[in-house]
């Protein structure tokens, strides 16, 4: 059973990150998909667009708040508001 | 918020196709697909393209269409579900393009077969509404990638409270 969260990031921010994916050990304080985006955010530079008003969340492929519940084993997204269609 | 009209159609021998691909697709192939059988007395049909693009962008106009695979199709099976509980819909059909595009292209198709039209029309603009705010795909014309429009999300907000609530929105709440 996996104690980490898996994290995707998706688009411009993806690309302002350097980085599309990771895999993270939460500590125990983390317990909202908003608690992780203000950890991840917290790392400072290009982090901080993850905490930015425009993003996006998804736990287990689900839109979600930031409100949500996440645990180990769950699949996080922070990705721009989506443009398809 | 709208209501049908009539009772739901039992849900024996309805379709739901969803389609996430590179390569372009035939309406023809996918309307004959919708307008099958007897009960379908109204289908209806849209395509999405690929128009120029806004910004003049260096070295030719390609598009990226970036998508996160593991969502896609379960987003659009929700956003069709969701019709089906509005309207007394028969076969839907939804596919939608990745990967390199160009302006002229076809981007999406989203097809709705009922008994009668209304149900039809206003399933297929839900259903169009709702992918673009909550698929989960990203388009970028050259080097820049395209904002969200405010008018795309206030049309989702018009079909009333049907929504996932996001993060960032506390009028939805």
């Amino acid at each position: 059973m996996s104690n980490s969260i898996t994290i995707l990031y998706f688009a411009g921010l993806a690309e302002q990150l350097g980085t599309r994916a990771e895999t993270y050990t939460p500590a125990t304080e983390v317990k909202t998909a908003g608690d992780l985006q203000a950890v991840i955010s917290q790392r400072g530079g290009a982090w901080a667009a993850v905490g930015s008003e425009q993003t996006r969340i998804a736990v287990n492929q689900t839109l979600c708040k930031a409100s949500a519940p996440v645990k180990a084993g769950d699949e996080v997204a922070f990705f721009p508001p989506v443009t398809g269609g | 918020m709208k209501w049908p009209s009539s009772p739901p159609l039992p849900a024996a021998d309805v379709n739901t196709f969803i389609e996430v691909q590179e390569q372009d697709f035939s309406h023809a192939e996918l309307y004959r697909a919708l307008a099958h059988g007897t009960q379908a007395g109204a289908v209806v049909t849209f395509t999405g393209r690929v128009r120029d693009f806004v910004e003049a962008t260096p070295g030719g106009q390609s598009m990226w269409l970036e998508h996160y695979p593991a969502m896609t199709e379960k987003t659009l099976n929700n956003i069709i579900e969701r019709a089906r509980e509005r309207w007394p819909i028969l076969d839907v059909s939804v596919v939608h393009r990745i990967g390199k595009l160009h302006p002229g292209d076809q981007i999406v198709f989203v097809g709705v077969s009922s008994a009668h039209r209304k149900a039809a029309f206003a399933a297929s603009e839900f259903i169009m509404d709702f992918l673009k705010t909550e698929a989960p795909f990203w388009k970028k014309e050259g080097a820049h990638w395209v904002d969200a429009k405010a008018s795309d999300s206030q049309a989702a907000a018009d079909w009333g409270n049907t929504s996932i609530t996001l993060n960032n929105d506390p009028a939805t709440d």
